[in-house]
């Protein structure tokens, strides 16, 4: 059937493996800069990265529903209170230390709460998909709020420091801790929830829901089954959340329903858009520079979060597409030039 | 009989769009239906696909009542159709439109950490089918970007692609420049017959592509089938024709067009 060799020709070109340099330059970057930063980085600036790789696991999910499937949740920090309340219960009320269980029970609550809410949320789309996901993140801050005997109510629950892979670190002092191990444990996660993602967006399963996400009508009609497909993006989008927010609550050390507050929901798709959603990457540049921009403008000036936010305004104005949109631009416009100079 | 509808009816609010409408399509045919604007022909395809539900009667396909399967279910089933409108994911590339249709069939969409770009069996296939449309300079074209001719081929590639025992086009040439129209149509069939996809349905406007590629002629007026029967039969019916066309003086000129072919032809 295939024997046509212009068809061969055809297939072979497709089927090529192409460098995509940008991404390989990027994956590098995060294990490479990743590893030595703690070497190079300030011990206060290392602490920060912390919450950039616990904020880029949610954010990776947050994104696979925005980007991909196109939907947008307006109440993922739902699931980063998973994920914290997790830690914090596993460690504060049962003395059970391992980090690797803390992840395990986050992936499997993460996976089920997302099941049952979004069975019921996938039936709607838009704005009505956004609201009933604040809705739900709202009655789970709600029920933190008001079971104080269980929950510790406003006040929230402390974090135990975890044991990695079986080591207590006991010696070492909570910040030493943090800027180490926990560090290098974060990374680890951080890189594998990357690559998985990739890998995710890149399958058969990926390139059905962005077929969804561009005409659900016609997907339909080509056989995918849109809500079941909804439904697993949504599961898997939740337990990246989850692992984020477990991921986040031990070098914070504390946990209250702020956690799961829309606002936190809010920040969120913050960091996507100002990152770009559009891009693989972009949440994570939006995670990294809404982190360190918060830091530094908030020890400058009492009134931080005017100037702060001005400043977020003013780089979502200037990059509709994102800051990650304004990279590749530049990327490509360097490209064309360089070709351009090495053409005769 | 693999697909057959009985006693069909629909209504928006207080208008009647099918009014006890019963069809009946064999196995290999090339059915079309015609009528005027508004006389009911996108109304049935959609009850055919499940699209709309019928207020009254049944549809069954391969002797099986349909009736309330979802659309993806009725793919399932050997069902593809394409829309009036086109349909097509702008953001994706012909080849991954033409890849998500091919991994549906395949029922593959479940795997969700196996490489697209590695399944040779998918990219085959996916190929094959841009090849047979004309699409394989477009291939990594995003579909938005098409040309409107390329992006009415590839919605309707991506319905062929799923290899169906009936397909159902929905004005498959609308949009479309008249010089294009036959060129789309024979390319069309020209792959339905490379793919073995036997039974075509289709609503369709231009009577000349109507009259030259169909076994079987079906008019709707007023949401009632008013005449079915081979196109040799239907081209000497003024009532018909006239109702289709809309004017009477457009009999003459239809008559003239077709006998206008037929020089062609010989």
């Amino acid at each position: 059937m295939m024997s046509d060799p212009s068809q061969t020709e055809l297939i072979g070109r497709a089927s090529l493996p192409r460098r995509n340099w940008p991404v390989v330059i990027l994956m590098g970057g995060f294990l490479v800069g990743g590893g030595i930063w703690p070497f190079i980085g300030k011990e206060y600036h290392v602490y920060l990265t912390l919450s950039f790789f616990a904020y880029s696991v949610a954010l990776l999910g947050l994104n696979l529903l925005f980007n991909y499937t196109g939907l947008l949740s307006f109440g993922h920090a739902l699931f980063l209170g998973i994920g914290g309340y997790t830690a914090a219960f596993l460690t504060y009320k049962y003395s059970i230390m391992s980090m690797e269980l803390i992840l395990a029970v986050t992936l499997a609550l993460s996976g089920v709460v997302a099941l049952a809410i979004g069975f019921i949320c996938v039936r709607y789309i838009k704005i009505y998909f956004a609201m009933l996901t604040l809705a739900f993140g709202m009655l789970l801050h709600s029920f933190l709020m008001k079971t104080y005997d269980l929950t510790g109510g406003d006040e929230g629950m402390h974090v135990f420091q975890p044991k990695l892979l079986g080591f207590e670190f006991a010696t070492m002092d909570k910040m030493a801790f943090f800027c180490g191990p926990y560090y290098y444990y974060s990374l680890t996660v951080f890189l594998i929830a990357l690559v998985l993602m990739w890998r995710i967006v890149h399958s058969h399963f990926g390139i059905c829901l962005q077929a969804i996400r561009d005409n659900p009508d016609k997907a339909e009609y080509l056989g995918i089954s849109i809500r079941s497909y909804r439904l697993r993006a949504f599961v898997i989008s939740g337990c990246f959340a989850g692992v984020g927010g477990a991921l986040m609550a031990p070098p914070t050390g504390h946990v209250d329903p702020a956690f799961v507050f829309w606002t936190h929901s809010g920040d969120m798709v913050f960091m996507v858009l100002l990152g770009g959603f559009s891009n693989f990457f972009g949440p994570m540049m939006g995670s990294l520079v809404f982190i360190f921009l918060r830091d530094i403008v908030a020890s400058a000036t009492e009134y931080w979060r005017f100037i702060f936010g001005a400043i977020l305004a003013v780089i979502v104005i200037m990059a509709p597409e994102g800051l990650m949109g304004m990279v590749v631009n530049g990327w490509h416009r360097l490209r064309s030039l360089l070709m351009r100079g090495g053409s005769p | 009989m693999i697909l057959e509808a009985q006693g069909i009816k629909k209504y928006y609010g207080g208008f009647c769009a099918l009014d006890g409408v019963s069809i009946q399509v064999r196995e290999g045919e090339f059915v079309s239906i015609i009528g005027p604007n508004g006389a009911g022909k996108t109304t049935l395809i959609n009850v055919l696909t499940g699209f709309l539900k019928p207020d009254a009667g049944w549809v069954k396909f391969e002797g099986r009542d349909i009736a309330g399967k979802s659309p993806e279910e009725l793919t399932h089933l050997g069902i593809a159709r394409s829309f009036q409108l086109v349909h097509i994911f702008p953001k994706l590339t012909v080849l991954q439109t033409l890849q998500v249709a091919v991994l549906s069939r395949l029922r593959r969409g479940n795997k969700w950490l196996s490489s697209l770009h590695s399944d040779k069996e998918v990219l085959e296939e996916a190929l094959q089918v841009a090849e047979l449309f004309g699409l394989s300079p477009f291939l990594s074209n995003k579909s938005a970007a098409l040309p409107q001719g390329a992006k009415k081929l590839l919605d309707v590639a991506s319905a062929f692609a799923l290899r169906p025992k009936i397909i159902l086009l929905d004005e498959p040439t609308s949009g479309v420049s008249t010089a294009d129209k036959n060129r789309i149509m024979r390319t069309m069939v020209e792959a339905a017959r490379q793919m073995g996809i036997k039974t075509i349905l289709q609503v369709e406007h231009d009577m000349d592509i109507v009259f030259s590629f169909s076994d079987r002629i079906v008019a709707v007026h007023q949401g009632k089938i008013i005449a079915d029967g081979a196109p040799k039969d239907l081209e000497r019916n003024e009532d018909v024709i006239c109702t289709v066309v809309g004017k009477k003086e457009c009999f003459q000129t239809f008559q003239t067009i077709l006998e206008a072919r037929r020089a062609k032809e010989q």
